[in-house]
């Protein structure tokens, strides 16, 4: 064994279920092994928000509250065609106008699927614009009111060209093309090999297929199939995309509502050529993101320019129209499913065809979801991003795996009821993960499984079903991940890193982690986060967060505390091995000499102690790795169960209860993963039953670009909810903790669908599941008419 | 969002006098860019702050009217009640009597918008309010009822608009209230510049689209609704109002519908029956009330009745879902008066 390597052991397992040790060689500077939460005092306690009251009484800032002295306001001009070339713009009369600093016309949009060279149309000098909303200019002026007037006074010169929505249209060879030449494929998670494109079809990516799924259909006793397709939503952050761009001599200073500060910095200086150490990128409160806010967007270039050009801060903020149609939404997919199986239930070959729009975007993909869940040894997957003249999707909560699931889990749910077994039993034959199969268990039981009746054999009009699906995700870690932790004469202590909170408690989080190593409270640690000044963290999507900058920030706990035991061991008659800090105060193992943290801290020599800790890979290994970010070698789970009732005659869906029991590696904050288990449902309600982007078949125009057409759900539609979390030790770090964010959701459409199936014996394979659909299924629509 | 004046009236004469046009012409042009000269009334300013804030109404002056007083009272009168056009939803969802004597108006405010809304929201205003269509809404679309050559909704997605009387245009009538209020055979109190005060019914008050495409009522410009009024319900009569939304938190109803009975026993001596959200003004279902007259209400007759209410509906290419929903309503609100 190398050196600097030490083994360790590690519980592992399912507590409450089996727990055992597990020897692992870890690196001699990583914290040692922490116990199951039922042994430690901070970590897996209920711990309130630390940033709680703040937010409650108003005094949190949020990225729109930011003002600076001399500081500017932007607008955005936006093209009202879908499709059209720019044959002029004319700011002239703009920029006479009162109050005007700088003006920006965008010539190089980002945000979208961007061409490969080529030989060009006659009449590619001129740029197109391709949604409506698609950004066109920028300017800046002393009020917010003086910008629109000015805004309102560029001309710009449009000739339309003609365009298409409808996915099924832009699938059609003679359709409108969005895009005349080949696009760059792009993947999330790094380099993808160039795929066919004909006309708006790009694709099919055939990569994630594996076995020969022809020869396993042919060797099926039964064959299901289904075909799925569900609608674009969009994110409804509750604070808008906004920055303050603050551009000086000696460099940049970003005030952005953003889910990565370093990502944005690093995005910031490669667009603007200044080296990292010239950007500074910051933020404190964030009103959501769920995707939408990871990456620079046209918007953040044009502040930025806009700032460089006048020599002040700019402020931009998008409102709300322009949210619902620029700032990305889940694109729509259409999916056909072929299971074949044996009629004890296992499956010989799974065969998929997808696609879906994301707009002007690539990103339609169905996920991961069907290719990992349960086993199967040839699986065929062929999935095409189909363009339109449409907002560009972007990652939203789970991307993929959503709309991915809801088609699966009921066609898994529809083979179940084929060959006779109850679809927990058939889960329990498919299904290898030791983790969901301990959550059907317990979430049966609580729910009350048991009582689900056949199909369709609720009496009345009234009718009550029962449903369940289940909920995969990878556990992905960005190694790109650093905190510090100092520990200042005065015995106080600080948590620094780039990583920013959006909502999700991180805050909180990290505080428990270095209060449990240092003995301390969380109260008595500042969290100082969402400010690239500080070592750079992780990005908060892909549910990465916790499992990414918790394990760093006990490490540098760990140390600086090593570092402070090595002042104060002579003190104590000790050494530094033999010091243990626990309820406020440093002390010998065997408790007979101690000091306050405080008093400790006192004997330090200068001002302050510190260390920096990075992320280090996971003790097992990863499963994969992707330039900053990896994959863990276990999958997140997760199980819902739904009871819905549904009105046959009007066609209403009520959803009553929902029983969530998931995973997230070693709970950290048990009232926080509640709250995001909440989310999670509630978001996935509001998907599968309300929301859903509106476009006007003739103008391109989205119809409900409000929070009032656009329908989401809300008080009245929250059922009961009750989340049950395991505690799941693997021994893969300093803290064992992973994600919950988007595990969350992924179950709950499918779930309401299997039981909406259960109330009324008619299945939907649409969403959303509104009163019309629900009427057109139960054939109670008059004269075949259909909801467009 | 265009900046205006604020113009808080002494009186309702300076009110009336300072008002120079209603909120429909003041919208109203061939340009898409509405006039910028109008000075309009306001009460509790939801649905003008919204037309404002999309830019389709840019008024010089806003008189408030929202600072009168006495416009914001339930007072009995010869049996039945005077409303205050700034009587709020909220308070009319908590007024004693109406929730036991006209329960269907009390039921409709109680179930409009949100909470923080029918604090504000004046009964007035939302009979005025403009429709919801999303076109109507959209500054990108200059449909008839703003001046423009066409309507959208016809071709376009038409999944919340009118099953009735769509001719031409094909909002439904957004106001809750108004289904209730129709029903209840209330009348409005009208003052105009002069001073003068008319009195017309509720059910006259309201225009369809081949009547006027621009206005949905007949409202002129410089008067004012000082009252709304409720006559005198025998103890024999039962109001209920249904209402029927994709989400049951703040969203505007798939259906509604308002049924007032006089009964005698389980027999019926009269009937007025009002759909609301299916048609360009509240809608009269005279085949139902028919249907009901001089029988004895049971579930059999409540279905009929429902099924004589529909009769005539003419959904478009994407609302014919709101036929059944509709037809469940009506024979819950007929069973549900019943009991009220
Ligand atoms: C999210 C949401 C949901 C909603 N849901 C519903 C719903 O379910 N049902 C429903 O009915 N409504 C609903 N509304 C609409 C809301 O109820 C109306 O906007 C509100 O009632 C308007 O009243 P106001 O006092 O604010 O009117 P204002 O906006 O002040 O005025 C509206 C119009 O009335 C005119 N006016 C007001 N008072 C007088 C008067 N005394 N004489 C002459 N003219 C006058 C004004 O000039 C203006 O044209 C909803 C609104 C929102 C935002
Ligand atoms: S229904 Fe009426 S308001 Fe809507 S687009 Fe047509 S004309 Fe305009």
């Amino acid at each position: 064994m190398p050196e600097d390597l030490r083994t360790r052991s590690y519980p592992v397992g399912i507590a409450g279920v089996a727990l055992e040790q597990l020897e692992r060689n870890v690196a001699d500077d990583e914290a040692p092994p922490l116990p199951p939460n039922a042994r430690l005092s901070v970590i897996g306690q209920s711990t309130a928000r630390l940033n709680g009251p703040a937010k409650v009484t108003g005094r949190a800032t949020f990225t729109v509250d930011v003002k600076l002295p001399g500081m500017l306001h932007a607008r955005m001009l936006r093209s009202v065609y879908p499709h059209a070339r720019i044959l002029s713009i004319d700011t002239g009369a703009a920029e006479r106008q009162p109050g005007v600093r700088a003006i920006h016309v965008i010539e190089h949009p980002l945000g979208r699927a961007q061409e490969l060279p080529g030989p060009g149309e006659p009449g590619d000098a001129h740029r197109r614009v391709r949604y409506v909303g698609d950004p066109i200019a920028a300017l800046a002026a002393v009020t917010p009111k003086a910008a629109q007037a000015a805004l309102e006074r560029i001309v710009v010169d449009y000739q339309p060209l003609p365009f298409v929505i409808d996915l099924e249209d832009a699938r059609r060879s003679d359709a409108p093309r969005v895009f005349d030449r080949p696009v760059r494929t792009e993947f999330f998670l790094g380099p993808a090999p160039q795929l066919p494109q004909h006309g708006n079809v790009h694709g099919p990516d055939t990569s994630a297929s594996r076995g020969d799924a022809a020869a396993g259909l042919r060797a099926a006793e039964l064959i299901v199939t289904g075909e799925f397709r569900t609608q674009v939503q969009t994110h409804c952050c509750l604070e808008p995309h906004a920055l303050v761009a603050d551009w000086r001599p000696e460099g940049l200073t970003v005030y952005i509502s953003t889910q990565f500060t370093a990502g944005i910095r690093e995005e910031l200086a490669e667009a603007f050529g200044l080296p990292l150490n010239r950007v500074r990128v910051v933020v404190d409160a964030v009103g959501g993101g769920f995707g939408s806010k990871s990456r620079i967007g046209n918007y953040v270039l044009a502040a930025v320019e806009l700032s460089r050009k006048a020599g002040a801060p700019v402020r931009l903020a998008l409102d709300r129209h322009e949210e619902q149609i620029d700032s990305g939404n889940r694109p729509s997919t259409v999916q056909r499913i072929r299971l074949g199986a044996r009629r004890d239930g296992t499956l010989t070959a799974v065969a998929i065809e997808a696609y879906g729009t994301a707009g002007v975007a690539l990103g339609a993909s169905v996920g991961n979801f069907a290719q990992s869940i349960y086993e199967c040894a040839a699986f065929a997957l062929e999935q095409s991003d189909v363009f339109t003249h449409a907002g560009p999707g972007c990652a939203m909560r789970a991307p993929g795996n959503v709309p991915g699931a809801f088609a699966y889990e009921q066609v898994i749910d529809e083979l179940a009821e084929r060959v006779g077994l109850d679809p927990l039993t058939l889960r329990e034959r498919i299904d290898a993960s030791p983790l969901r199969r301990e959550q059907r268990r317990i979430g049966a039981e609580r729910f009350g499984w048991s009582r689900r009746q056949p199909p369709g054999s609720s009496p009345g009009t009234l009718k009550r079903g029962l449903g369940m699906a289940q909920s995969h995700w990878p556990a992905l870690i960005q190694i790109n991940s650093s905190c510090e932790v100092r520990i200042l004469r005065d015995g106080s202590v600080e948590v620094r890193s780039s990583v920013q909170d959006i909502g999700t408690g991180i805050t909180t989080v990290l505080a428990q982690v270095v209060a449990e190593e240092l003995g301390l409270s969380p109260q008595d640690i500042a969290v100082h986060i969402g400010d690239t000044d500080f070592p750079a963290g992780p990005p908060s999507y892909g549910s990465r967060t916790t499992a990414s900058i918790t394990p760093p920030a006990r490490n540098a706990a760990y140390r600086a505390l090593r570092l402070l035991m090595e002042v104060v061991a002579p003190s104590l008659g000790t050494t530094a091995e033999r010091l243990i800090a626990r309820g406020g105060r440093i002390g010998t193992l065997d408790a007979s000499r101690s000091i306050t943290f405080r008093e400790a801290a006192a004997q330090l020599r200068n001002d302050q102690i510190s260390a920096v800790a990075s992320r280090s890979d996971d003790y097992g290994g990863f499963g994969r790795r992707m330039g900053d970010a990896a994959v863990g070698r276990m999958g997140l789970g997760g199980v819902q169960f739904a009871e819905v009732t549904v009105d046959t005659e009007t066609g209403r869906v009520h959803v009553e209860r929902v029983v969530a029991v998931h995973d997230c590696g070693r709970p950290m904050n048990p009232r926080q993963i509640e709250s995001q288990v909440h989310g999670g449902i509630l978001q996935g309600i509001s998907y599968a039953l309300f929301e859903e982007r509106i476009l006007d078949r003739h103008t391109g125009h989205m119809l409900n670009p409000n929070l009032e057409q656009y329908k989401i759900l809300g008080a009245r539609e929250t059922p009961a909810i009750e989340v049950h979390v395991l505690e799941n030790y693997q021994g893969n770090s300093a803290t064992d903790a992973y994600g919950i964010a988007e595990p969350s959701i992924i179950a709950t459409a499918p779930a309401l669908a299997n039981a909406l199936y259960n109330a009324i014996g008619v299945r939907l394979r649409a969403l959303p599941m509104t009163p019309a659909a629900v009427l057109t299924a139960l054939g109670r629509v008059p004269c075949g008419s259909v909801p467009p | 969002m265009n900046g205006f004046e604020w113009m808080s009236p002494g009186s309702l004469e300076q009110a009336a006098r300072a008002a120079s046009a209603t909120v429909a012409t003041a919208m109203a042009c061939r340009s898409g860019t509405p006039a910028s000269d109008a000075a309009v009334l306001k009460a509790g300013g939801m649905d003008l702050l919204d037309l404002m804030k999309e830019g389709l109404l840019s008024p010089r002056r806003l008189i408030n009217l929202r600072t009168l007083p006495g416009l914001d009272r339930i007072e009995p009168a010869g049996g039945g009640l005077r409303i205050g056009p700034n009587v709020t939803l909220a308070q009319l969802a908590a007024d004693e009597r109406l929730r036991t004597r006209w329960s269907a108006l009390a039921d409709s405010a109680g179930g409009a918008a949100s909470p923080q809304i029918r604090q504000i929201a004046t009964l007035a205003g939302n009979l005025l309010q403009r429709p919801r269509c999303w076109y109507f809404r959209s500054r990108a679309h200059h449909c008839v009822r703003k001046g423009g050559e066409t309507c959208f909704a016809f071709a376009g997605e038409n999944q919340y608009h009118a099953i009735f009387e769509h001719n031409g245009c094909a909002i439904v009538h957004p106001s809750t209230c108004a289904t209730a209020l129709v029903a209840l055979g209330a009348r409005l109190e009208i003052t105009d510049r002069a001073g003068a005060k008319r009195t017309v019914s509720l059910e006259e008050f309201f225009l369809l689209p081949q009547a006027d495409l621009q206005r949905e009522n007949r409202l002129e410009s410089g008067e004012i609704v000082t009252a709304i009024e409720l006559p005198a319900q025998p103890a024999s009569v039962r109001s209920v109002h249904l209402r029927y939304a994709q989400t049951e938190s703040f969203d505007r109803p798939l259906a509604e519908v308002a049924v007032v009975l006089d009964l005698a026993e389980a027999v019926c001596r009269k009937a007025a029956i009002v759909l609301g959200a299916c048609a360009p003004v509240p809608h009269r279902a005279r085949a139902a009330e028919a249907a009901l007259t001089g029988q004895r209400i049971d579930e059999a007759l409540a279905r009929a009745a429902a099924h004589a209410a529909l009769q005539d509906a003419m959904p478009l290419s994407g609302n014919a879902y709101k036929v059944p929903i509709f037809t469940a309503v009506v024979r819950r609100a007929i069973l549900a008066a019943l009991v009220a």
